[in-house]
């Protein structure tokens, strides 16, 4: 009997081990979810804009022209758009003074003025009409129709007045209040105001930035595969070469901003905040990684395609060049891609190299500065304003999407076009 | 200027291979005997040496220039004005310069720029026309070699060949490079750094706070209350503490969880599970560690401290707990997977030796795969504290700013990394110990994980000779 | 007479495996007696390794591979779904075609099994089981003064009997051996023939092989396997004598295999 007690105890043991494998994945699966989540249902809303519908008068007078005069582009883009913009911010509700005159117009975003006049050089033939047109409205105003300003707390801890909250209560009642689809977020640059920044041109950044690594690193790191694989003779040179990829790929990121920041820009006066050194920084990061990749593809190719070219009287460059490496390329195209993909993640060597400089303009060639969208990340997490926390949740958002696209394409890339040995 | 210099290399380097391929054919069909190698080999010769050496010009002027023009300039500077000019002020002059003399300088011009950006433009110029001409003359000796040589006695497919090696162990080295780039970059501002302060106080300091140290010029006479100030603004001891203990809270969350994560992959999970659990998990490792700072600061901190003042305890917005528990939420999947390698790889017959003894599969297991496994799985756990102690943006956001010696989780605690973006992003003062001290940081942070992962391979190589 | 006094220990019936798609074993029908040596023949992939495996239920290990048909072992079918694996084989013991050491001592080889059973109280019986097991092995003498070395130092003889010591120290009534000497030297597969002779008093072994001298040395029955059927099974005199199955004669006399 006492046999049959020890059994018992011996599998209740064998079930509390499984169920810990049980609970340590469903852990790791609910980090994954809770994060996934968090971003997902916060940055959802940043695709969306509040706007206001307002009347716009395109009157001539107002813009400074005759009332018979028909005036060409040219003009209207010159004209003064003051009163048309004043009057239209101002009008769509009833003010007493000066203060709720002031509150009124702040319920708008900084954009509005360009809005309505970029709305009138596109349909030049509204001069003179009037016109209903949708404004987006200031950061503050688009928090509170997302529900994530609290009403009922005291007037001075509000970012909204009481004033603004009795206009926002009747324009919805009027129906005047329409959420859009918020164009400014991915085509804008970096600004101060929530409302109208956007990952424009920090998107333009890490793509420069990813361009010049990939231009960079592939190249040489299949060079030096094939080098080390194919070549190589086994001496102590290349012991050395092998250890110190093995290690340089476990270097720390932001030792390599280090190096970026006293070579590239200290010593060789490459341009600061600029996705070019950039690019040049995540490439060597990159290269051990794709080094290691290729060799493994490299590898994996059997001795005996080798021995049939050289039996055919092929020299080993020959060899090399026309049968094994195309065999190697989809595992190192996959594990470049993968390298890629880390690359477009990382921060903090980017940081050292100035890349977090707040840029507006949306950089056009990679000698512009620029941020790139991790560091943008981590520029809008530090902004207190909830419209920022928004735009942080979308464009991680963005950012997974990117890496989720790169990554199932090294998947694809190496199940469409590997083929399995013997 | 380059793009230019590089097209008409291009230009020539076609023209070249045709005019090697042509040329060994006539020479073939008009002696009637049979060349070494294929006509387009020579093509390939003669195309390379019309490259290679007027490239190597290229690169090579491309890299010394600005840095021989800029201290050309500097020098003129400083025998001309009569008053001592620091190194701050002479750098700030020759950006000046270089802005004037590009056309977008807009500022106060005064006769020392306006005569910097002459000479700047000037040297410039000498520089430029002396590149050219020594670009043609690369190109023209390599043709005129290549030339002679293309004759049926030579072997053009091995010339060719060799070079191609030549250029793959180029490449091969490119890693080394980098690493003594690194070397080379940290120890150059570390030597600078410890001739201001003692290396025995950096390492056994117990205060830090640079932002005591305002900037100063390293050769500047300073007084003994300034010597007792550096010392105390730079004792690292508190970055180290705070890096371990970080790092050791992180570990005891991914330790057990990608542990037993690993193994009940390896050992329970159906093909199924396995196929879906796996990936799932490593979705964990392919998310940027900006958003798990972003996740830390934002979610995991506050939670703490709602928590904390909840249950009546005191809990700082950035505890050294938020901090490490995202950080091993980080490194689960790296535990996990790569002891989910080790223990696939012991082999089938020792767990079926066990199970035939009629011990049950947990047994199995504890007594037999895993010790068999153990020092597969300390070099995983190496390598992970490894990354632990290298990671940067999950502390930056969530971890706190100040040196803060405490073994307390849920106060706030700094580490080498942060330390070493807080002062290194925005302006930088290359003269100052401030900035010279994130480079020694970075360099003790470099041996540290080079140590770590030396360790961690040699285990996890002992391991597979084991078993292969 | 003789018939009589051979108790049946095992009996297969109708025994097939399939691993997936694939069928290994159709329908094997046989009696393994008590204290005797059974030795399965055949030539490889014909199903006697996968047979062996059914008897303590190690094919349980692979998830694609399902077992039909029944197995009594003193009368009681072991895929009976009340069985108990653990208990299962701890009765039925098993050593392996490549000696399968674990990474520990010679001395915590022996113990594990005992360990996890709970056989021994305190370390003198501890010491007293591994004492017999390696003495029942015949190993004793050769390690006596080195418990505590690896048991993967040992030679592949020596490491095998280690396995014999394992497999016997928990006291099975049944051990299956499933090519012990394939991968040893004559010396040392002479060894383990011998021994297999002395624990047949004490234990009921089945043995595959891939040897037909062996098997006609150390057995007393023999079965024929060929493409996942049993062809036939006998005295192994009879088998190896004066076979009814022209395809066991052709077998035996090296014209395939």
């Amino acid at each position: 009997m006492n046999r049959e007690i020890r059994l018992k105890k011996r599998y209740a043991a064998e079930q509390r081990f499984k169920l810990y494998g049980v609970i340590s994945i469903l852990t790791a699966l609910f980090f994954v979810g809770l994060l996934l989540f968090k971003v997902f249902s916060g940055g959802a809303t940043a695709f969306i804009k509040t706007t206001i519908a307002v009347e716009v008068d395109y009157n001539k007078e107002l813009l400074g022209f005759e009332a018979s005069q028909i005036p060409s582009m040219e003009e209207v883009k010159q004209a003064d758009f003051y009163d048309v913009t004043y009057q239209a911010a101002t009008g769509f509700y009833k003010f007493s003074n000066d203060a709720e005159e002031k509150s009124i117009r702040t319920m708008l975003s900084g954009r509005y003025e360009q809005e309505i006049k970029n709305y009138l050089l596109n349909n030049p033939d509204l001069l003179g009409k009037k016109e209903v047109l949708y404004l987006t409205t200031s950061d503050d105003v688009d928090q509170l129709h997302k529900g994530n300003f609290p009403r009922d707390i005291p007037e001075e801890r509000r970012r909204i007045n009481n004033f603004q909250l009795q206009v926002y209560d009747a324009l919805v009642e009027q129906g005047k209040i329409k959420t859009k689809y918020n164009n400014y977020f991915l085509t804008n640059g970096d600004s101060r105001d929530a409302e109208i920044a956007g990952v424009g041109g920090s998107m333009m950044g890490s793509f420069f930035s990813i361009i010049i690594c990939l231009i960079l690193a592939f190249p040489i790191a299949i060079l030096a595969a094939v080098y080390l694989e194919e070549f190589a003779p086994k001496n102590r040179t290349t012991e050395i070469i092998e250890i110190n990829i093995n290690n340089l790929a476990a270097v720390p990121s932001i030792v390599f901003g280090l190096l970026a920041l006293g070579i590239l820009l200290n010593t060789f006066g490459l341009p600061r905040s600029t996705s070019l050194v950039g690019g040049i920084t995540l490439s060597l990061m990159t290269l051990p990684t794709i080094i290691i990749a290729c060799r493994a593809s490299l590898k994996a190719v059997p001795p005996s395609i080798r021995e049939a070219a050289l039996a055919v009287g092929a020299s080993k460059v020959q060899t090399t060049i026309h049968h094994v490496v195309p065999l190697a390329m989809p595992g190192t195209l996959s594990g470049t891609i993968i390298g890629l993909a880390q690359a477009l993640g990382e921060t903090a060597p980017l940081l050292l190299i100035g890349m977090v400089a707040f840029v507006v303009d949306i950089p056009s060639v990679p000698t512009d500065p620029s941020a790139s969208l991790p560091v943008q990340i981590y520029l809008w997490s530090e902004q207190a304003e909830r419209g920022f926390v928004e735009k942080t949740s979308a464009t991680i958002m963005l950012l997974i999407g990117f890496l989720i696209i790169m990554n199932s394409l090294a998947v694809w890339a190496r199940q469409k076009f590997e083929r399995k040995w013997m | 200027m380059n793009s230019i210099l590089l097209f008409v290399l291009l230009i020539l380097c076609i023209f070249s291979f045709y005019y090697g391929q042509s040329r060994i054919k006539k020479i073939s069909s008009a002696s009637a005997i049979t060349v070494k190698s294929l006509p387009h080999f020579y093509g390939y010769y003669q195309a390379l040496w019309c490259a290679l050496p007027a490239f190597l010009v290229i690169v090579f002027w491309s890299i010394l220039e600005p840095i021989v023009v800029k201290n050309l300039i500097l020098n003129q500077i400083q025998s001309t004005t009569l008053q001592e000019l620091s190194k701050n002020e002479l750098t700030l002059l020759y950006s000046q310069i270089v802005s004037l003399a590009g056309n977008n300088f807009s500022g106060n011009i005064t006769e020392a720029v306006k005569q910097g950006a002459f000479s700047y433009k000037n040297f410039l110029s000498i520089s430029q026309s002396s590149k050219i001409v020594l670009f043609l003359c690369a190109v023209i000796a390599a043709t005129l070699f290549a030339h002679s040589k293309i004759n049926n006695n030579v072997h053009a497919r091995e010339g060719v060949e060799k070079i191609f090696i030549i250029i793959l162990f180029l490449s091969a080295t490119a890693a080394i490079l980098t690493t003594v780039g690194i070397i080379f970059a940290l120890l150059f501002e570390t030597l600078k750094f410890f001739k201001t302060i003692n290396i025995f106080d950096f390492m056994f300091g117990l205060s830090w706070s640079p932002q005591r140290a305002f900037v100063r010029d390293a050769g500047a006479v300073l007084t003994a209350a300034q010597v007792q100030d550096l010392k105390d603004a730079f004792g690292a001891v508190p970055l180290f503490a705070g890096t371990a203990f970080i790092a050791f809270i992180a570990m005891c969350v991914a330790v057990p969880i990608g542990l037993f994560s690993g193994i009940y992959l390896a050992e329970y999970a159906s093909f199924k599970q396995r196929k879906w659990g796996k990936p799932i998990i490593e979705i964990l490792a392919g998310i940027p560690t900006v958003v798990y700072g972003f996740f830390a600061a934002l979610t995991v901190g506050p939670f703490f401290k709602v928590l904390g003042n909840s249950l009546g305890v005191e809990v700082s917005s950035e505890s050294a707990l938020a901090a490490g528990l995202v950080m091993g939420v980080m490194i689960i999947p790296f535990v996990s997977s790569l002891s989910d390698d080790v223990i696939n790889a012991v082999p089938q017959s020792l767990r079926e030796g066990s199970l035939a003894l009629g011990a049950t599969h947990s047994e199995t297991i504890k007594k037999v795969v895993f010790p068999a496994a153990l020092p597969g799985i300390v070099g995983s756990i190496l390598l992970a504290v490894s990354r632990a102690v290298g990671e940067t943006m999950i502390v930056v956001m969530a971890a706190g700013l100040a040196a803060n010696l405490t073994i307390n989780p849920l106060e706030a605690t700094t580490t080498i990394t942060t330390q070493i973006v807080m002062i290194l992003v925005g302006d930088q003062e290359f003269t100052s110990p401030k900035t010279q001290s994130a480079f020694a940081l970075g360099l003790t942070l470099f041996c540290l994980t080079l140590i770590l992962n030396f360790i961690a391979l040699r285990f996890v190589k002992k391991y597979r000779e084991k078993y292969e | 007479m003789d018939v009589i006094m051979n108790e049946e220990k095992i009996i297969a019936k109708d025994v097939s495996v399939f691993y997936g798609e694939k069928q290994a074993l159709f329908d094997v029908n046989l009696s393994i007696d008590k204290n005797k040596v059974t030795s399965l023949i055949g030539p490889s992939g014909c199903g006697k390794s996968t047979f062996i495996r059914c008897i303590n239920r190690m094919n349980d290990v692979i998830d694609i591979c399902k077992v039909q048909g029944a197995i009594e072992i003193n009368g009681h079918n072991i895929y009976d779904k009340s069985v108990d694996v653990v208990k299962l084989r701890e009765k039925v013991g098993m050593v392996f075609q490549k000696p399968n050491p674990f990474p520990k001592s010679i001395y915590d080889n022996v113990a594990y099994g005992p360990t996890i059973h709970g056989l021994a109280n305190n370390k003198t019986d501890m010491d007293q089981i591994v004492e017999n097991s390696l003495k029942k092995a015949a190993l004793w003498e050769e390690v006596k003064d080195r418990l505590n070395d690896a048991g993967t130092g040992l030679s592949g003889g020596q490491q095998q009997r280690l396995c014999i010591a394992r497999a016997i120290s928990i006291n099975p009534e049944v051990i299956l051996m499933d090519e012990p000497c394939s991968a040893l030297d004559p010396i040392a597969t002479a060894k383990i023939e011998d021994l297999i002779g002395e624990l047949k008093e004490t234990f009921t072994i089945v043995i595959v092989t891939h040897s037909m001298s062996q098997a006609a040395r150390v057995s007393q029955k023999t079965g024929f396997f060929h493409l996942g059927k049993l062809i036939e099974f006998d005295s192994t005199d009879k088998i190896f004598k004066n076979p009814s199955n022209s395809m066991t004669q052709d077998y035996i006399t090296g014209r395939f295999g």
